[in-house]
């Protein structure tokens, strides 16, 4: 009768003991996992980048590097602009209804303002840079080419608002980074929320 | 739920036997003495610091830069930028200085209880080189920050080496791989101290165990419980390891944990002892600091060596001392003559040795870390020497004599008659 | 026995507590830094970065870390950071090595981890101790760091000041003079030749500031890490609890 009494005392101490000693192990297994975040170093070189765009003249591109990564600054013309609509029947995701970009740029432009189109220049397929072809490009890009995007690689093609054309290999559009407009002349890449 | 994990591990059981056997000879069925006292938590201590040791390691080799330019800026790195950094740098630095208390702590059980003594003597052979791969070990890892101690005290400990006659100068170049200590020899002390001193230590950690278990535990009285065994085949005062010990070292690892924390949490530098205050001042290969001491754990070895004064123009005979002084410990089985494993059953004769032996290597390992100057002269009937140097020549003697002269005061001395059985 | 180990282990708490001396020679005063003092780091950051940051780096510590000392990351980009650098850099010095070498004779070192490596009470009593000296490059030397590369940059607040052995006879100017060391058996004393524009009081509050700042520098997770140190260890004495109850509940069939 006082073995099942001792047993279920032990049972439970070993259960209890194995608990707090569990806790305790996870607890120690905390800076060890938080240690593979990004460093203070990396997060630095990964910080917003400012690029001024008061020079772009228009139908020209401006490239940043941010994170890593080739960021294109386009300042479209109002043909540019209007060109776009034309594209709608022949791209994946006319909407954007796929998350690619801030909801500030979830609009027929993709943009906060539909002059300046920021973009992130990594083709969705299998991450080479695209390269620019404009809309008189015809020869190469075909006689309905309004003018947009090529990549080298595989072949997608991407109109001037960074939308992925069908048929493509790539299946979404290309990314819109965050970015805001610290003053007309300025933007600041990788962060929309201004001020410290 | 639980039958089915009873019936994985039966699959399991039936295509792998040795795992339950491996665990029913060395923990649930392997039958240690029922008197183990403190002295007998260090060896499962030296195994978790081993454990501790190795993924802190593994975590500062994902930031470090074994680079002569990047080493000491990776260290900064890991402490600043990295988060959680500082608690893993703070883990390893503090885990190397308890390692090696946690393992003088239980080289020293084995010279109370006389465990290399007759049948463990291959117990302690391996006991003593694990001893000697760990000196390297720290000596190697040392090197990683790259700061003003890191660079001398290997500068200072290769060159060591070149007093070695004839192949001296070729083999420090050899070990440096460069002139002086260098980005060469940097990469390779960190391949050293990272992966295969590593790998030899588990090896022979292994291999102690499996030769203790092959021949059975020691106990305090010295006593060899596998001379009463009872009808059922096991030692009469043996209890199985698993669960006992296992849950006396669980409670044994908490408290160490606890001195451990309180270390790494508050007392991190320890003084200066633990982290090196001219450490943190990046190597300086034209600055030589005005004084170069190793880490604590060497220092006993350092005072020898500094006590032996140029003989025949070459500071040989003293690497020798020191060499001896370590390598000394092997012989231990065959100095011992005493009919008397236990420190309980022997004379006053080895008990005033091992104190005395105690407090000279304590004396000696504190010299080790302050310069020859630390005491004074003594007066011009010593011829003015620094107080300290005529100290350590004469605790170096005391050393050599615990060793050298044992085969005469353990066979001369006194002993008590010895239980059949344990006592507490 | 158990007495003896006791003491034993107690020993190398002694040693942690001990100051870090200079070598023999100046007594070291004790920096009266308290590193949970927002306040006076703060006023040490802006000393740092006003007087030292020209000449020395501090190329492990980021701008950004000083959020620490409870700035905003735009408080310190606009009173903090002179240089063209953003917050998330580092502390690097404008002063090339060469440049450094060639003024001073020795590149000014970088302070990063400093006051691990000197000690508070060392750096402390080292910017407190400076002096004219015309045999000297620079002009100045240091009671603390004698012959000494590095000019008395905060000569403007100390003012300038002399160190010379004390007069024998007790003077009635000993008003004037504060008592200095021991150099070689001879007492010295200090003596104020020109006021600069903090008065004793004030400029120790300054150093002491920029050591606390220099401290926290050379470890910014410190007050972290003892925080979490109370904590791990009440951790640790929970889990001893139930450890050790477990061993004496297996243990009671032992005999």
């Amino acid at each position: 009768m006082n073995e099942k009494k001792i047993d279920k005392t032990r049972r439970n101490l070993i259960a209890a003991t194995a608990a707090v000693g569990g806790a305790a192990g996870a607890a120690v297994a905390v800076p060890f996992a938080w240690s593979w975040w990004p460093s203070e170093r990396a997060k630095a070189a990964g910080a917003p980048v400012e690029a001024d765009i008061t020079g772009i003249a228009p139908g020209e591109m401006k490239i940043v590097e941010w994170r890593g990564k080739p960021v294109w600054i386009m300042r479209r013309t109002k043909e540019m602009l209007e060109s776009l609509s034309k594209d709608d029947g022949k791209v994946s995701d006319p909407k954007s209804e796929v998350d690619q970009q801030p909801e500030y740029a979830k609009n027929e432009y993709r943009s906060i303002k539909p002059e300046f189109l920021v973009l992130v220049g990594i083709c969705t397929h299998l991450g080479c840079s695209p390269q620019p072809k404009a809309a008189d490009d015809k020869g190469e890009m075909g006689s309905d080419w309004s003018g947009g995007f090529l990549c080298p690689c595989h072949g997608s093609k991407f109109d001037l608002a960074g939308r992925v054309f069908k048929g493509s290999p790539a299946p979404i559009n290309l990314e819109v980074p965050p970015y805001t407009y610290l003053s007309d002349g300025k933007l600041l890449i990788g962060d929309d929320k201004k001020g410290a | 739920m639980a039958s089915r994990l009873m019936a994985l591990w039966d699959w399991f059981d039936a295509r792998m036997p040795s795992v339950a056997e491996e665990y029913r000879k060395h923990m649930s069925e392997y039958y240690a003495p029922k008197n183990f006292n403190f002295w007998y938590f260090f060896g499962a201590l030296s195994i978790l610091v081993l454990a501790i040791q190795i993924v802190s390691g593994i975590f500062l080799t994902m930031n470090y830069k074994p680079d002569a330019a990047l080493a000491f800026g990776s260290v900064e790195y890991i402490m600043r930028d990295v988060p959680g950094g500082w608690i893993i740098r703070y883990i390893h630095s503090t885990g190397a200085s308890a390692f090696f208390i946690v393992v003088y702590l239980h080289m020293f059980r084995g010279l109370l209880y006389g465990s290399f003594k007759q049948p463990r003597e291959l117990v302690w052979i391996f006991g003593v080189l694990i001893y000697l791969t760990l000196m390297a070990e720290a000596f190697f890892g040392y090197l990683l920050p790259w700061g003003q101690m890191s660079y001398w005290g290997a500068q200072v400990i290769v060159n060591l080496f070149g007093t070695i006659p004839f192949i001296g100068p070729d083999l420090s170049l050899w070990i440096r791989g460069d002139y002086v200590v260098g980005d060469a020899t940097l990469n390779r002390f960190f391949a050293m101290h990272v992966i295969a001193i590593p790998l030899v230590l588990l090896g022979l950690v292994a291999a102690h165990i499996l030769a203790l278990h092959d021949v059975g535990s020691n106990n305090p009285d010295g006593v060899e419980i596998k001379k009463h065994k009872g009808p059922d085949g096991h030692p009469l005062d043996g209890i199985p390891f698993h669960p006992y010990y296992t849950v006396k070292d669980l409670a044994g690892a908490v408290v160490f944990l606890a001195v451990f924390c309180a270390i790494l949490f508050f007392l991190p530098e320890m003084g200066g002892y633990f982290l090196e205050y001219n450490n943190f001042n990046p190597a300086d290969p034209l600055k030589t600091p005005p004084h170069i001491a190793p880490v604590w754990y060497f220092t006993p070895y350092y005072s020898i060596l500094r006590a032996v004064p140029p003989l025949f123009n070459s500071q040989f005979p003293g690497v020798m001392a020191m060499g001896i002084s370590t390598l000394i410990l092997f012989f231990l089985p065959w100095l011992d003559r005493s009919p008397v494993k236990s420190i309980r059953y022997r004379g006053p004769l080895y008990k005033w040795a091992l104190a005395i032996f105690v407090v000279t290597f304590l004396v000696l390992g504190y010299l080790g870390t302050e310069p020859v100057t630390v005491w004074g002269q003594a007066g011009a009937w010593l011829g003015n020497a620094d107080r300290a140097t005529v100290a350590a020549r004469v605790l170096s003697l005391i050393y050599f004599a615990f060793f050298f002269l044992m085969p005469w005061y353990t066979a001369k001395d006194k002993t008590m008659p010895v239980p059949e059985r344990v006592t507490t | 026995m158990k007495k003896l180990l006791v003491a034993l282990a107690l020993l190398p708490v002694l040693a942690a507590f001990s100051a870090q001396a200079s070598e023999d020679g100046y007594r070291l005063d004790r920096a009266p830094i308290d590193p949970k003092d927002l306040l006076s780091l703060q006023s040490g950051a802006r000393t740092f970065v006003n007087y030292c940051l020209n000449c020395h780096g501090a190329q492990f510590m980021r701008y950004n870390r000083l959020t620490d000392l409870g700035l905003t990351e735009a408080e310190i980009r606009d009173n903090l950071v002179f240089t063209g650098a953003k917050v998330g850099d580092t502390m690097k010095v404008a002063l090339q090595a060469k440049d450094g070498k060639a003024m001073f004779g020795v590149a000014p070192p970088d302070l990063s981890v400093v006051a691990r490596a000197r000690g508070a009470d060392w750096i402390y009593t080292y910017l407190r101790t400076f002096y004219r000296d015309p045999a000297t490059p620079s002009g100045w030397n240091n009671a603390v760091f004698p012959t000494v590369a590095m000019p008395h940059v905060l000569w403007s607040l100390q003012g300038e000041r002399a160190y010379g052995p004390a007069p024998k006879e007790e003077s009635k100017e000993a008003g004037k003079a504060e008592a200095g060391g021991h150099e070689g058996g001879q007492e010295m004393q200090w003596t104020q030749l020109t006021p600069g524009t903090q008065a004793e009081v004030q400029y120790d509050t300054t150093v002491r500031d920029l050591v606390n700042f220099l401290v926290y520098m050379g470890e910014p997770s410190a007050v972290n890490r003892k925080r979490l140190g109370v904590v791990v260890l009440f951790a640790l004495g929970i889990l001893f609890i139930f450890a050790y109850a477990l061993k004496k509940e297996y243990w009671k069939d032992v005999h």
